[in-house]
This record gives structure tokens, C-alpha cells and sequence, in this order.
């Protein structure tokens, strides 16, 4: 069976927001929007967004660790969200593992927000019903856009390629092989949730110096000294030996 | 459980779409993009995945073009303000384009034909000095000055004058090839995306990242190793590390002899005129306009004795002591660059940055290891300028990036050159994996640009006598009086700012105001918010723009502010002129500005409208072709006097630097059918084959031309006959800076010719250092450093341009207020909690703002986010909105002058080598708040809504198509 999901390489992402707000362009404008906008002039902006970008400090000056966290909706493998609409409009596809709502179904009751735990579900103020990354299902089927760009608009966007697509049942997939080989894990796992998307860790790149790397015969140093020498003055061997 | 579903989640909506490909705005990345209309609105913008610079990415700002285009902050009318208004109240008529036309050329007329350089035109973070430049030098005024001395000079000049080239689009770090990257004083920069993937591609190959800077933020935070450092002292840093890598000999010797000037020999006799100047044969029949005559000496280690310099088979000493043959007591430049890092050592550069010595030894034995040990080899033929044959290029891995946390300080030069020197010894200036050249890059050092040099240069009528902005060479290319002084207004190229190559945007108004050097008449601001983030002592410079003189006449008596969206600066404009927006005009992404060229070759671009004007917009270049065609400028006027250019696009198509040149604004499609490029007649379906190709045009030099580039023949010609520049000599880094020290003689009275007048000699004799030394900064040295401990800094976030986008509805859910971010120790030390208000304040002024504790940043600095906070009503945001509330601008608490001093009353707070205005000199202290603070200080006059600016929604539900029609009160 299909699973697709997000990868999030945490190794890469830079906190950029290219994701959040790419989303939000290709969404407000598709069968996912509109995404409403409260007091988009005024105090205290808010609205509708499938993916938001957190940035973390752990741990204490000098050893700070500053860590950008993207998150969207994970598209669980047991989604808590699903069981809890009264009306069945949150509903996971068959098909490819898609967690989606139909708009015409939902009331707008946000079960579905408090079930989650990952905090992926928001209402829309002004369409009333319930909303959430619908990981661009209007784009990864559209045969009208070229194959390459067939891929949610924020993995197009993400400038350091840190958000990566695929099939997370398929073995061979890039995103399996990813999440095996640099240890790829889910968010919260004791919620049972089983997430689909995962994130990949940090890792860091050291160098080793070896004491002897700094000493060399063929030190550039060697070169300063003068080829020639002048006779030395006083006593010498060569002047005082007797045979 | 699955439902029967009705919605249809896959289904787009209908409607009529369009795609056309340009160039973004939303920074100075310039990435192509790739604009999707749906019923005339932008339904989508997506990176181009054709486009060679960001190849389909696209970041936060770019992907919220939409919401910048539909901003209720748009100006769309010309207009003037009220009679008998005041200055700064914002009371405006609307009129038309021909009366703002009319006042303009009746205005500037006047002003060209009796005292030119009374008109000051001011650019911003525009992209357009190509044009700006090009315009105000066939006006004749002096007074141009586009955004770098208030930005990044320093960058660009300490490299350039070093390496011939420099970061950001003239240059960069090889990540394809380098294993280790040393990123120092960089938060978001204008060549994010490219950057951003590349940086990608490199940590997953294995690369090594460090990232110096005194906060771990953006980029820093994937770094394998953050090295904090306090503000202002990264030359300490570097210096030491040099000093180290030069004792353990971990420096590339090979490279310095041939392509540097380490070997060459300096004049030690301290009695000569030509004391530290390079010992020189005499040549008979010196070649002709000839760049560098190459007539410099080496010590010859076979030979022990004095050759000329490249001399073929002859291998020069790099350190000691020489005597040449008629006694002048020499050095090689490399010997006097031991000398003066030998003070800086670790223990010392410990005590300074706050890095431990360790580290820095450990940071300089991993370079030069590196280097050392991980060279590459590619299998490229290559010639060099002294017609040696080289089989391969060699590659020392060690690559760095560096921005304006290094630039914006008084010592920044230095500290550049300092930065320059070590990439330098290490062996990586334009080879693999280390740093690389983008077209026109490389130039000579200096660069041939050059301002006219006295106050001839500047005559009614007539266009300016030479360059409106330069590099100097020596004293004598400066541009001075008859009185030693500046003609510039900003007092750019004077003693005060001798190598002021981007001028002193920063100092412009205080200086009209205070008549010093003299009163002007009329300012041109554009795209530059001056009366905001693009100012030091902001509360002053709104002031000075509302002040009057006895006769009830304002000091200025001009201000024409030409922008997209109101900003703080338009209350302040006589006259407003309504720019497009990106989407909306013709622009040119020039070989002759700033081009966005790949290290494997040039690359320019262009614009071109996806959508129409929005009321009465008028792209700022049809206004300037207009003017300068109805002031008549040489440029714009046939010889019969007729009209040359009936608008921009036509400008650009057929405007050439000299008639016949064949240089022109763009590079590509040149030539009758389109076949030429860099040099070629003017092509009239030049646009019409830009729009075909993505809007760009890409050459890539063959691969034996690519590297080595400043001592490549092959390249080198290439270079001159597609005139890029107008030598094919090699250009040898200046370890030892000739340049800087003809200044140093000057100043010391060694040297015949123009020398500074006596109060500035000593500060001209300690800055114009031959070679890069460690001082304290100037507002640090003339600070109670007791009382006022911190140091202050901005950065730039990744998801806004400078004041830019708080008109933008959705990135400013990313952004709305800005905190001061401190380390929590001083929370204890001063009574505060994290998110309480405090005070901060510099002996200049002071500010209330929300505190974030943060352990990313080095306890001795706090930090905020550049141009966040805003003033109340501007950018058609509510009175309450949280920019203006809760955010700050920094700004209020750095001055454009230093305080009195030794060198005079008002002395530019800036570089003395550069005018670098310098930002994060700053000192501060923090203290707690009122307990029922609520808003933050200084606040302002609320900015009115001016005529043609639409309402603000209550709320958005932005849908392609339906966003007019639909949408609420």
C-alpha cells in the first residue's frame, strides 16, 4: 500500500520560510482554498496555514544548538484526527495515505484539532471548516504540469532541497532509503499516531588534525633559508686535525 | 474511515491561465520565476526550474509576491503636496504625471544650467545603477550615491583593492568542490537561494561548515561548529590565524610567489619619498597604457640577487632582509606581513574576540591542513600571463563566505583586507573549492571607474567630468576643492573617505541640511527609506527633512520621493512619484551594475511586465528617460536635438556607452540578428529573444578560461575582446597594498602631491595601512565602554527585504514585531524577564522594546531583526498594528556622526578608508522598563492614507481571480 509523505531533513533547513509561504500561494488559490487572512493590516495578523516554521535553542551558551523545525500535518498512518469527525469529512485515502477533509462535509467542530497532537488542523475563520496540509493532492496527480513538478509546492520551493517527497512503504524509494541510512524518525512515536512524514537528524562533519600534520619536510619555511652560508670564524676540526 | 467524497480535493478551479517567466524583486537575489495568471490575477509564482541561478526554487519572500502586488500600500497617483502644508504631515493633491514632469524639468533645469551639483539623486537597494549612474553623470551632478556606503562598501573595496573581485554576485565560495567552509558575520544575504542550495549540497557531501558570528541564527544554525565572536573584532581573529599558518608554514608558497605580490621587494629606507613602495626596475620603452608594468623585484633564491619580478627560472625569497645594489634597504611584501601579524598572537586574539586561543589555533591548523592535504587536481589546460603551459588547476578546498557582520564597522576595511590576505595565503582565490570570480569579475586593482578630481569636473550644462563614483588609485584621483575639501556633498572621495567607492548615502541629508559642505537644492530619493531604516539617527534626519532657516524656507527646499509603496520616507516628499511594481515593468539585471553571473561565465537578465500598472504606476525608468529627455541630456538627445528614446525598453535596446561600442545595458542578443554577445550592435528584437529564454541570458566560458582567472591568458583575452575590461595583464593579489600606502606617504608629507590637511594626517597615516592591522573601532574608542557595555546589532531575517514587506499580508504573519534578543544573564543582572520591556540605550539616544532571552547569542551583544518595526501608519498598516507597537528600529540609537573629535566636529560615523557606514559600532546598555510600559518608544505622528491608496480589508481570503471582486470591508 501507498504511503506518501515528507521528509524534513533538519540537517539543512535554515529556517527560510520558502515552505510556509509557498503553500500558502498554491493552496489559497486551489481546491484547498481559500486561506482567509484575520487582520492582514492591522494587530495581531493571523490566518490560515497548512505548514509553519518554528525555530528552537537547545541547550546553553557557548553550546547552543539552534534547530528550524517546519511542521505540517504528518499524514498518520492511524490518524486520531479521522475517528473523531462526527460527519466523516476527515478521511484518509486509500489510495496513497492522504489525510484529507471534505470541505463539504466538515462543520467545522475541531474534533478533529484537539485529537491531533501534532497541532496540524486549523479552522478557517471565514470558511468555517477545518484545514490542513493536503500534501498538494491537486498537484501530484495533474498530468498538465510537467512531470518534475509534480510534487507538493513546498518540496519544489525548499531552496536547500530539505523537504523531500516519496512513497514511505516503497523500500526503495529515496525518502526509505533516507530515513534508514540517516536515521529518520517520527515525531511524539508514544501517541501511536504512526506518522507518515519523518525528520532527519543533524549530523555534524569534524575534522581530525594529526600532531604530525604540522611538521614537514617540505615546509615552505625550508625555503627562506639562504642556499649559501659564510665560513664561520674560530676553531674548527678540519683545521686542527693531525693526520 | 474513508467517506463517499463530495469535495473534490484534486479538482483545480476553472479559469483562463497564463504563464510568463521574469525576474523576481523581492531581494537582490534575482532568482527567475515563473508568474501563473488566472483571470488577470497572479494565481501562482514559482521558481523557474529553467533558470540557471535559483534552478526552481523559490524562498518565503518570493513565493509572497502576490500579497506585495496587491497591497493596499501602493501609491498609484503622482503627487505633490498641499500649499501652505507642512513637510512630513502627509497632506497631498493628486496631479498629473505631466505637472509632476513639468515641476521636475523646470526645477532640474534650472538647477543644471546654474549650479549642477545642487540635484541629488539617492538609490536605494534598486538594482538599476546602470541606468541611475549613467543618468545622473549626463546631468553632471556629483551627487550620486546608490546603497553601498550605507551597506556593504567594505566588502566589495577590501576585496576588491586586494584580490580584484569580491563576494555576493562578484564572487564566491566553490561549496561544489570546498570541504571546508568558513562562514563569518552572514545572515541572510542577497544571494540567499543559490547559497541556500549549495550549502545543501555541501553538508550532505561531507562538507565541514563553520560559522563565525556572535549569533547562531539562520545559516548558523546547520553549522557543524558556531564560533562566537564579539562584534567588531574579527580581524583579531583573522590576523592571528594568519600569524599562526605563516609560523607553522601552513601557507601556500607556490601560489603567493607567481600570483601575489608576497615576493616583491619594498623600500625600507625610511628617510626615501618612496619609503614602502615596491623597489622598481627602470625599463626602457615602457609599454604603453599599460596597466601594470610588472617592473617590480625579486630576491632570487639561486641567485641571491635582485631580479625583476617573474623572472623565468627565478624562485624569490618571501622573507628576510635585502640590501639592493645602490644600498636601499629592502623586504619582500610577505617579510612585512610576518612582522606585523607577529603581535597577534592566539593568547592576544583570545583576549579580544572572546575565542579561546586554542581554537583559533585549532581553526587555523584545520585551513591550512585542508588546503594543504586536500587538494584537487582538475585535468584543465590552462596558459598563464607569463606564457608558462600548466597542465591541470590545482584546488585548495578552503572556502569562505563573509557579509556585512564584517563590513558594517569602522575597522570593516581592514578587517576585509585582513580576510583577503588569509584566503589568499591559503591558495584559494579563484581556484576550485575555494573562491571564485563571477563576470566582470575579475578587475584590475583597482578597478578603472574614476570620479572627475576637482571641482572642474562639475560644470553648468554639461555632463560630469568623469565617473559619478570611482576608485582611487592615489591622492590624485581623489575629488577634492581648491580648499583640500570635498565637492561631493556627501564628501565622498575626500580625505575624510578617500576610496569612498559607493559613496556616503547615509550623511547625504545631514550634511544638505547643515549646508556643509553647501546647500542643495533637490533630492531625488528612491526606493531608499531614508526617513526610516535607511538612516542613523532617524528622530534627527526626520527632523532636518521638516526644518526651515530664518526665512521660513526648508533647509532642503526639494524632495521628490519616486517609490511603489508608502513608505515612511514618502510623508516626507514635495513630490511623489508612483513606481511600478516588479511585476509590472522592464528591467535590466546589468553586466554594467550588478549582473547575476555564475562562476562559469556572465549571466544577465531582465524583467518584463506580467501584469499592467496599477492606477497611474510609472516604472521609475520611463521617469528618468522622460526627464532626461526633456532636460535634453546628451544620452537622450539626437544631435538635432529631437528625442532619442521613446522609453525604457527602447533605451535599453538601442543605448550604447560610446556610439559604435557595442556595449550596452545588456549582454545577450546582441548584433543585427541576434548572434553577438557581450559586444554587438544594437539587436531591435533584443527583449522579444530575453523573453524566449527565461529572461536570461547565460554564457559559459570554456572550461580552460574558467579558472585562475586573474592570471589566465586565455581568459584575460577572452575578457578584452568581449570588453569587459580594457587590459589582458594579470592581476596580482595585493598581499601589500602600494595603493594604501601612497596615502600613508601623503599623509606623513613623504610623498609630493596632494596630502590631507593636517588635522586628518594622523587618522589617513594609521588607516591607509599597507597592510591589514587590528584597531578598535571609532564610536568604540570614543564610547564610555563602562557605561555603555553591549554591543547592538541587526540582522536580516530570511523572510523580509529590508522595510519591505510589512505591507505583505502574509509575510508579515512571519513577522510582525521585532524583540531585542539578549542573553539571559542580562535579564539577571539588570531585573528583567524574558518578554518584559526594557530600554536600550547608546550615548545618542535610546529605545523601549520587548526582551527575548536567548542563549544563541555571545553575552556581550544584543540583537534584533533589521527594519521590522515601523512607524505608526505607514505602509497602510493600522494604527495599532505591532510593528509600530511592539516593534523598534534600531536605528534611533546610532548616530550618522562621532562625537566630537580630534579629527573634527562632524565626522561621518564610518570607515575612514571607505565612508562604510558603520552600523554595528554601536554600544549600548539595557535597563528594565516601567511596569506598565505597553507600547514601544520612540513613537510618531500617525502616517495619513494618501490619495490613490486603497482601503485595508478587514480580512483577506485571497482566490485568483475573485480577490477585486470578492473579499470584505
Amino acid at each position: 500500500m501507498t504511503q506518501l509523505a515528507l521528509i524534513i531533513d533538519l540537517n539543512v533547513c535554515v529556517g527560510c520560510s520558502a515552505c510556509v509561504t509557498s503553500c500558502k500561494e498554491w493552496n489559497t488559490s486551489g481546491p484547498a482554498g481559500f486561506m482567509s487572512d484575520d487582520n492582514p493590516y492591522q494587530k495581531d495578523p493571523t490566518g490560515t496555514f497548512f505548514n509553519r516554521v518554528q525555530t528552537y535553542e537547545v541547550g546553553e551558551f557557548p553550546k547552543t544548538e539552534t534547530v528550524h523545525f517546519p511542521k505540517s500535518c504528518l499524514h498518520c498512518e492511524e490518524p486520531p484526527c479521522v475517528p473523531v469527525c462526527p460527519t466523516g469529512a476527515s478521511y484518509k485515502r486509500e489510495l496513497d495515505g492522504i489525510v484529507l477533509v471534505d470541505y463539504d462535509k466538515c462543520i467545522g467542530c475541531k474534533y478533529c484539532s484537539w485529537a491531533c497532537p501534532y497541532g496540524a488542523r486549523e479552522i478557517d475563520e471565514h470558511q468555517k471548516v477545518m484545514k490542513k496540509c493536503t500534501l498538494c493532492v491537486d498537484r501530484i496527480y495533474d498530468e498538465t504540469l510537467p512531470e518534475a513538478e509534480r510534487k507538493p509546492a513546498c518540496v519544489l520551493a525548499c531552496p536547500t532541497n530539505a523537504r523531500l517527497f516519496g512513497d514511505v512503504h516503497d523500500a526503495d524509494s529515496e525518502v526509505s532509503e533516507l530515513i534508514r541510512d540517516q536515521g529518520g524518525y517520527q515525531l511524539m512515536p508514544e501517541w501511536g499516531t504512526q506518522p507518515s512524514n519523518h525528520y532527519l537528524p543533524r549530523r555534524k562533519n569534524k575534522i581530525t588534525i594529526h600532531k604530525d600534520e604540522l611538521v614537514r619536510v617540505d615546509n615552505p619555511l625550508n625555503k627562506e633559508q639562504k642556499e649559501h652560508h659564510k665560513p664561520v670564524d674560530g676553531s674548527v676540526l678540519d683545521d686542527n686535525s693531525f693526520i | 474511515m474513508t467517506s463517499s467524497v463530495i469535495h473534490d480535493a484534486t479538482k483545480q478551479p476553472a479559469g483562463s491561465i497564463e504563464t510568463k517567466n521574469t525576474t523576481c524583486y523581492m531581494c537582490a537575489c534575482r532568482c527567475g520565476i515563473r508568474v501563473t495568471l488566472r483571470d488577470n490575477e497572479v494565481r501562482y509564482i514559482q521558481g523557474n526550474p529553467e533558470h540557471p541561478l535559483n534552478k526552481g526554487v523559490i524562498c518565503a519572500k518570493g513565493a509572497s509576491g502576490i500579497m506585495k502586488q496587491y497591497s493596499p500600500a501602493r501609491l498609484t497617483k503622482p503627487l505633490k503636496r498641499k500649499e501652505g502644508a507642512m513637510r512630513g504631515d502627509s497632506e497631498f493633491e493628486e496631479i498629473s504625471w505631466d505637472e509632476a514632469f513639468d515641476i521636475m524639468e523646470e526645477r532640474l533645469a534650472h538647477i543644471r544650467a546654474t549650479d549642477p551639483k545642487k540635484f541629488t539623486l539617492l538609490t536605494g537597494r534598486d538594482q538599476m545603477q546602470a541606468l541611475t549612474g549613467m543618468w545622473s553623470k549626463n546631468y553632471g551632478t556629483p551627487n550620486y550615491s546608490a546603497h553601498g556606503g550605507l551597506c556593504s562598501v567594505n566588502m566589495a573595496a577590501g576585496m576588491i583593492y586586494s584580490i580584484g573581485g569580491s563576494f555576493w554576485e562578484f564572487g564566491g565560495p566553490d561549496l561544489e568542490r570546498a570541504k571546508l567552509l568558513v562562514m563569518i558575520g552572514t545572515a541572510e544575504d542577497h544571494h540567499s537561494n543559490p547559497l541556500k542550495m549549495e550549502l545543501s549540497k555541501f553538508k550532505r557531501n561531507g562538507g565541514r561548515l563553520i560559522s563565525v558570528n556572535p549569533v547562531r541564527s539562520g545559516y548558523s544554525a546547520i553549522a557543524d561548529e558556531w564560533i562566537p565572536i564579539k562584534p567588531g573584532t574579527d580581524n583579531a581573529l583573522f590576523l592571528a590565524i594568519t600569524r599562526e599558518l605563516i609560523e607553522t608554514g601552513l601557507y601556500d608558497r607556490e601560489f603567493l610567489k607567481d600570483y601575489s605580490n608576497s615576493g616583491q621587494l619594498v623600500n625600507c629606507d625610511e628617510s626615501s619619498e618612496h619609503h614602502g613602495m615596491f623597489v622598481r626596475m627602470d625599463i626602457n620603452d615602457p609599454e604603453e597604457g599599460c596597466f601594470d608594468h610588472q617592473n617590480q623585484m625579486w630576491w632570487d633564491r639561486h641567485t641571491n640577487k635582485a631580479v625583476r619580478t617573474h623572472t623565468e627560472g627565478a624562485d624569490p625569497f618571501l622573507m628576510g632582509e635585502f640590501t639592493m645594489p645602490d644600498g636601499t634597504p629592502v623586504k619582500p611584501s610577505f617579510q612585512l606581513l610576518k612582522e606585523s601579524v607577529e603581535e597577534y598572537t592566539a593568547e592576544w586574539a583570545e583576549d579580544v574576540t572572546g575565542i579561546p586561543a586554542d581554537t583559533i589555533r585549532r581553526l587555523a591548523h584545520e585551513m591550512g591542513i585542508v588546503a594543504r592535504d586536500e587538494k584537487i587536481e582538475l585535468p584543465i589546460a590552462w596558459t598563464d600571463t607569463w606564457g608558462r603551459e600548466h597542465q591541470s588547476v590545482t584546488g585548495n578546498p578552503v572556502a569562505f563566505h563573509a557579509m556585512r557582520g564584517l563590513a558594517a564597522h569602522s575597522n570593516g576595511f581592514q578587517t576585509i583586507r585582513g580576510l583577503s590576505v588569509l584566503m589568499s595565503i591559503l591558495g584559494t582565490i579563484d581556484r576550485p573549492g575555494g573562491f571564485r570570480h563571477k563576470a566582470p569579475f575579475p578587475r584590475p586593482i583597482p578597478p578603472c571607474p574614476k570620479t572627475p578630481t576637482g571641482p572642474e569636473g562639475v560644470k553648468p550644462n554639461t555632463p560630469l567630468g568623469g565617473m559619478p563614483l570611482g576608485f582611487p588609485a592615489s591622492p590624485e584621483d581623489l575629488f577634492l576643492d581648491e580648499k583640500n575639501g570635498p565637492v561631493r556633498l556627501d564628501k565622498g572621495f575626500s580625505w575624510e573617505f578617500p576610496l569612498s567607492a559607493h559613496g556616503l548615502m547615509q550623511n547625504a541629508i545631514t550634511n544638505a541640511w547643515r549646508g556643509d559642505p553647501y546647500k542643495i537644492d533637490t533630492m531625488l530619493i528612491f526606493m531608499a527609506n531614508m526617513a526610516w531604516n535607511s538612516s542613523m539617527n532617524t528622530t534627527g534626519v526626520r527632523d532636518m527633512l521638516r526644518d526651515k532657516d530664518e526665512n521660513g524656507e526648508y533647509k532642503i527646499p526639494f524632495l521628490i520621493v519616486a517609490d511603489a509603496f508608502h513608505s515612511e520616507t514618502v510623508a516626507f516628499a514635495d513630490l511623489v512619484l508612483p513606481d511600478t511594481t516588479y511585476l509590472e515593468r522592464h528591467d535590466t539585471i546589468s553586466m554594467l551594475d550588478r549582473p547575476i553571473s555564475e562562476y562559469d561565465g556572465p549571466v544577465d537578465s531582465v524583467r518584463i511586465p506580467v501584469v499592467p500598472p496599477k492606477g497611474e504606476c510609472k516604472p521609475f525608468q520611463d521617469v528618468l528617460i522622460e526627464l532626461g529627455s526633456r532636460l535634453k541630456l546628451p544620452a537622450f538627445t539626437n544631435a538635432d536635438g529631437s528625442r532619442k528614446f521613446k522609453n525604457y525598453p527602447e533605451f535599453v535596446t538601442n543605448f550604447e556607452t560610446e556610439p559604435g561600442s557595442g556595449i550596452g545595458f545588456l549582454a545577450g542578443w546582441r548584433g543585427k540578428g541576434g548572434e553577438k554577445f557581450m559586444k554587438g550592435e544594437p539587436n531591435p528584437k533584443q527583449w522579444e529573444m530575453y523573453e524566449k529564454n527565461n529572461c536570461v541570458f547565460q554564457y559559459h566560458l570554456p572550461v580552460s578560461f574558467q579558472y585562475m582567472r586573474n592570471w589566465n591568458q586565455g581568459y584575460l583575452t577572452w575578457a578584452q575582446e568581449h570588453r569587459l575590461t580594457r587590459y589582458d595583464e594579470p592581476i596580482n593579489i595585493h598581499i601589500y597594498s602600494e595603493i594604501l600606502q601612497k596615502f600613508r606617504l601623503a599623509a606623513q608629507g613623504k610623498r609630493p602631491g596632494r596630502q590631507p590637511p593636517d588635522h586628518l594626517r594622523a587618522r589617513v597615516e594609521e588607516h591607509f595601512n599597507p597592510l591589514p592591522f587590528y584597531s578598535e573601532t571609532l564610536e568604540g574608542q570614543l564610547t564610555d565602554t563602562q557605561k555603555y557595555p553591549l554591543n547592538a546589532l541587526t540582522q536580516r531575517p530570511m523572510a523580509m527585504y529590508h522595510s519591505w514587506d510589512s505591507q505583505n499580508a502574509w509575510l508579515r504573519q512571519i513577522h510582525a514585531h521585532n524583540y531585542m534578543h539578549v542573553h539571559p544573564s542580562l535579564g539577571d543582572k539588570h531585573g528583567f524577564k524574558d518578554g518584559d520591556w526594557i530600554y536600550v540605550e547608546s550615548m545618542h539616544g535610546k529605545v523601549r522594546c520587548l526582551a527575548r532571552f536567548s542563549e544563541a547569542v555571545e553575552p556581550g551583544t544584543i540583537w534584533t531583526w533589521n527594519a521590522v518595526g515601523k512607524a505608526k501608519g505607514a505602509w497602510n498598516l493600522s494604527d495599532d498594528a505591532n510593528e509600530s507597537q511592539q516593534g523598534f528600529l534600531l536605528n534611533h540609537l546610532i548616530a550618522e556622526e562621532l562625537p566630537k573629535n580630534e579629527c573634527g566636529d562632524h565626522i561621518s560615523n564610518s570607515d575612514p578608508v571607505t565612508g562604510q557606514a558603520a552600523w554595528y559600532d554601536v554600544r549600548v546598555r539595557v535597563y528594565k522598563a516601567e511596569d506598565d510600559a505597553d507600547h514601544s518608544l520612540p513613537q510618531f505622528e500617525s502616517m495619513k492614507v494618501l490619495p490613490g491608496m486603497s482601503t485595508r480589508r478587514k480580512w483577506l481570503g485571497y482566490f485568483s481571480g475573485k480577490f477585486d471582486k470578492k473579499g470584505s470591508k
